[in-house]
């Protein structure tokens, strides 16, 4: 995180305070004095604070992204660190993991240390790198992971790619708990994806694309769920996206299986339908799923079963998204989308605002042992200020992140962070933008 | 070429179809009052007698071919072809030559009119054609059935034939042998069409007002 | 109503099927003239886009659009310059700086036609993409039906072969669906489309059962990359399950006809008796194949010649 002097003191008043570490959800309002939160409670006073109006609004810990890409190093005409940061305290998150498919890959702790060191220059937001599990992101060797934790990495990951030998998966999980951080898994069976680019059901076959079956994404995670009960090892499901996979998760952890799992946005919001024009801004891996995937999803993430929202915001350049649907890079950017359409399950009545900030928050801060995700007093004042009924027009060319391919391209969208605290230092508000 | 046709005294040229020519047909333009112009009596007394001028000028009268411009030449022809034969013993073979494929204003309209049946059953190679049509206007349709007939060879000579010449010539085409001539109005249709119901046999031709919205439709006869 | 593009048999009604196929029945009879030529499409310009290599087709638009009048351009992409990391839509837009009348698109990946048709002036013609769409080969294949039986309403049409990877499978079900006919599709079960019903056919492991009736069978071309082990066994074991030959004929109609789309697999999808002879009417296919494109360029060519007509030319005819 870049940076700046916190003001003196800050003055959120009149909002809604959620901050499910407590269970706190009440009007109150939340002081922040340095870097720190310094008290929560009705009618707080102050002589001299700044004060920011957060009536009618929820007031929140500033989200914590599990699961990003930043592109730096190697691909800096997608995003860097500085971008992406900024983009990501735009939609509310103040914490962001960096997957390790960079260039070179972060599988050796000085890039570990250059990406470490590239968000201290630049980025508004907090920065956590997740390091390659296995050498050159190849599924063949384990990197070094004490190192790796030594130079500030919090969790491991192949992720994009599978690491399909079992073997070292098993290996992989196995060392991981030496250094007791997660291990995050990209389930798809690449042999059963065959090539596969979207959802295999009647949409790939009214398309004429080749087909993704889910059952490669439920037979990776069932492997894993194995192996992680055999070696005891922490297994984090990245971007879940299937019914099987959902059911499969639920039923390891009511055996005492130590799985987290997350889901991304869109497989919250969008089916394979939305494929039907051959939009590569919507071209995705996993892919875009059934309706019946998108509720088991939804249902996961209300009862608990998938811990938390990840953005997988991954951006890609225009042209790349240009070529054919084939060749077209999968990923879709997603700071500054997520909340609000993750909001519509609360509008919908499909959780309430407390557990889906929790599931925004805290939950995602345990996952990777972060200090983050909560307001209570003395803790870190990453807070955000949330107007969940603002009606909004999303261009992505007005957006922070160097891409622009979002799905919800020139949508209108409910729900909208107003201000981002990172540190007790503003450094977002719907009025002037990103401010460092 | 034959002498009639590169002689071009002024405004004895031939008419233009329109793309929804449509011919013997019944009750198409009902909302509109129908003037009358001729009565299958008087179309039957003018095939009558082009049918005995065309043999008073053919050098060879087996050695004619009728061709005629869907859709309203199709039956004059055939009435002709009819005529031609009681007249004077002679079986003309008549030919269907869709001129759609040929006209002039297709890229400059955008419209894409339907194409209409052609069928022509022997070599024109040597023949005098004799082109028949119904109605003679702006002679854009005569000259695209010419280029199309040229498509399928020879011809010695090429005369037409309108029914009715309703003058506003836009291209050098003249009738050599015509019906009646009818001043008209540019915006007035004159169409050929079933006399009576059930009855196909019976033709007329009436004068149609101009439409009520003159932009509608893409050329009237 | 006809729209601008032609992208799949998908997104036209009865209606514009029925149109087209007669229009191309008198474009037919051109063909038999000894001037094979109209000046229709004088002074415009058919753009051959194939990103994907196949002389066949490209060469029945090139007659199709020569026998208009039209200048037919061919470019060929991945003969020149294009590298897979180019962008398809920047093509797109280089070509319709050219200002091309109408542009021929073949792509190997679905949905091409469909995007480069979002940036094109130009109406776009499908020429096959992927396992998407091949419309004109559907209607072609539609024409013939209607000449060798005078209708295609009420037909049982059963299509063998890899459905999966197949655009002349797609485009056919939707054209015989729309047009009436019962279709039933054959396949070794790896070939059979996840939820192909909703296309609104069934599909059969046994091709005796798919033939049972059956007044049109139309064989798939198998890639040879898909034999041998990828999707099934090997040929032999596809020739002898699912290729044709007279004795399987017997389960269909006495007046079947059989069909392919061409080029044959001798002795793999149809024995070497029937790609060359009655009931199999492959070379009317080709032949119909000039008079359907001519029809397809007519109805479609030189209606639209600014970016963003779309809607006023779709107004036409």
């Amino acid at each position: 995180m870049m940076s700046a002097d916190p003001e003196n003191e800050i003055l959120l008043r009149g909002g809604r305070v959620l901050d499910p570490a407590s269970g706190l959800d009440a009007p109150a309002d939340v002081s922040i004095e340095g870097a720190r939160i310094s008290r929560v409670g009705p009618n707080l006073t102050s002589a001299d604070a700044r004060i920011i109006d957060a009536s009618g609004c929820w007031v929140a810990p500033g989200f914590v992204d599990l699961h990003t890409h930043l592109r730096e190093p190697g691909q800096e005409y997608k995003e860097d660190i500085r971008t992406g940061g900024r983009s990501a305290v735009a939609g509310g998150f103040t914490s962001i993991a960096c997957m390790a498919n960079t260039q070179p890959v972060n599988d050796d702790p000085a890039t570990t240390d250059f990406i470490l060191d590239r968000a201290r220059q630049g980025s508004p937001a907090r920065v956590y790198p997740v390091a390659a599990a296995t050498r050159g992101l190849e599924g063949k060797v384990m990197t070094e992971m004490s190192a790796l934790m030594a130079a500030g990495a919090v969790a491991f990951s192949d992720d994009g790619r599978t690491i399909m030998d079992s073997g070292v998966m098993r290996l992989v999980l196995e060392y991981s708990r030496l250094v007791e951080a997660p291990v995050m898994t990209h389930a798809e069976d690449r042999r059963l994806v065959a090539g596969g680019v979207v959802n295999e059901g009647e949409v790939s076959t009214r398309l004429g694309l080749p087909g993704n079956p889910a059952i490669a994404e439920v037979t990776l995670v069932e492997r894993d769920l194995m192996l992680a009960e055999f070696t005891g090892a922490h297994l984090h499901v990245a971007h879940v996206s299937t019914r099987g996979a959902v059911e499969r998760i639920r039923a390891a952890r009511d055996r005492g299986v130590h799985v987290t799992a997350e889901v991304a946005p869109h497989h919250l919001a969008l089916t394979d339908e939305r494929l039907l024009d051959y939009d590569t801004n919507a071209k995705v891996a996993p892919p875009l799923r059934s309706e019946d995937d998108r509720i088991a999803c939804r249902a996961g993430l209300a009862d608990g079963t998938l811990d938390a929202i990840a953005t997988d915001h991954a951006p890609h350049a225009q042209h790349e998204k240009e070529l054919d649907f084939v060749e077209a890079p999968p990923g879709m950017i997603g700071f500054e989308t997520a909340l609000a359409v993750v909001l519509d399950m609360v509008r919908e009545g499909e959780i309430s605002p407390l557990e889906l900030i929790r599931r925004l928050t805290i939950n995602p801060a345990r996952i990777l042992r972060l200090e983050a995700g909560c307001l209570a007093e003395g803790s870190l004042a990453d807070v955000v200020v949330i107007d969940p009924s603002r009606k909004w027009h999303y261009d992505p060319a007005k957006g922070y992140s160097k891409s622009q391919n979002s799905p919800w391209a020139g949508s209108d969208l409910e729900g909208r962070v107003l201000h981002t605290l990172v540190g007790g230092v503003p450094v977002f508000d719907a009025e002037r933008g990103v401010l460092i | 070429m034959t002498s009639q046709q590169s002689a071009r005294p002024p405004g004895s040229g031939t008419g233009e179809k329109a793309s929804e020519r449509s011919a013997p047909d019944a009750g198409g333009g009902s909302q509109q009052v129908a003037r009358p112009l001729l009565d299958s009596t008087d179309i039957n007394r003018s095939l009558m007698r082009i049918a005995h001028e065309i043999i008073e000028r053919s050098e060879d009268p087996e050695n004619l071919y009728l061709v005629a411009v869907p859709n309203g030449g199709i039956p004059l022809a055939r009435q002709l072809a009819a005529n031609l034969a009681q007249v004077a013993g002679v079986d003309v073979p008549v030919g269907v030559l869709d001129t759609t494929l040929y006209r002039d204003d297709l890229i400059s309209t955008g419209s894409r009119p339907a194409l209409r049946t052609t069928e022509m059953p022997s070599a024109v190679d040597g023949c005098v054609v004799l082109l028949v049509d119904d109605v003679v206007k702006t002679g854009r349709t005569i000259r695209a059935a010419m280029d199309a007939l040229m498509d399928f060879g020879r011809p010695r000579a090429v005369q037409v034939v309108g029914l009715v010449d309703r003058g506003h010539r836009e291209l050098p085409i003249k009738l050599d042998y015509v019906g009646k001539n009818v001043p008209t109005q540019v915006g007035e249709e004159v169409r050929l069409r079933s006399a009576g119901e059930g009855d196909s046999e019976r033709l007329e031709v009436v004068v149609l007002p101009p439409p009520p919205d003159p932009g509608a439709g893409e050329g009237s006869k | 109503m006809i729209g601008r593009d032609l992208l799949g048999i998908e997104d036209l009604d009865r209606e514009d099927i029925v149109r087209i196929l007669d229009t191309a029945e008198h474009m037919v009879e051109i063909g038999e003239r000894e001037v094979k030529k109209v000046p229709t499409l004088r002074g415009r310009t058919v753009v051959n886009l194939f990103f994907e290599a196949s002389t066949r087709t490209r060469a029945s638009f090139e007659i199709a659009g020569k026998r208009l009048s039209a200048d037919v351009i061919n470019f060929t992409p991945s003969a020149s310059s294009l590298k897979k990391s180019e962008s398809i839509l920047d093509t797109a837009r280089t070509l319709d700086a050219m200002d091309p009348d109408a542009v021929v698109v073949r792509h190997s990946v679905a949905g091409v036609p469909r995007r480069i048709a979002d940036v094109l002036g130009a109406p776009v013609i499908n020429a096959g993409d992927g396992a998407h769409e091949h419309p004109t080969q559907a209607l072609l294949d539609a024409l013939t039906v209607r000449q060798q039986k005078g209708r295609v309403e009420g037909l049982t049409v059963t299509i063998i072969g890899d459905i999966l990877h197949s655009r002349v499978a797609r485009s056919n079900i939707y054209a015989f669906r729309k047009l009436g006919a019962e279709v039933r599709l054959a396949a070794p079960p790896p070939m059979i489309p996840a939820g192909v019903e909703c296309l609104g056919v069934k599909a059969y492991t046994s091709l005796r059962e798919a033939l049972d009736g059956a007044d049109v069978v139309m064989a798939l071309r198998i890639q040879n990359e898909r034999l041998g082990g990828a999707y099934v066994p090997s040929i032999r074991e596809y020739s002898a399950t699912f290729g044709l030959d007279r004795a399987k004929l017997d389960f269909a109609k006495d007046d079947v006809i059989v069909m392919h789309p061409g080029p044959v697999n001798r002795g793999v999808e149809l024995s070497h008796d029937l790609a060359d002879h009655r009931p199999s009417v492959i070379l009317d296919q080709v032949r119909n194949g000039v008079a359907l494109r001519m029809a397809v360029l007519y109805l479609f060519a030189g209606r639209a010649t600014t970016p963003g007509s779309r809607e006023v030319a779709g107004g036409a005819g």
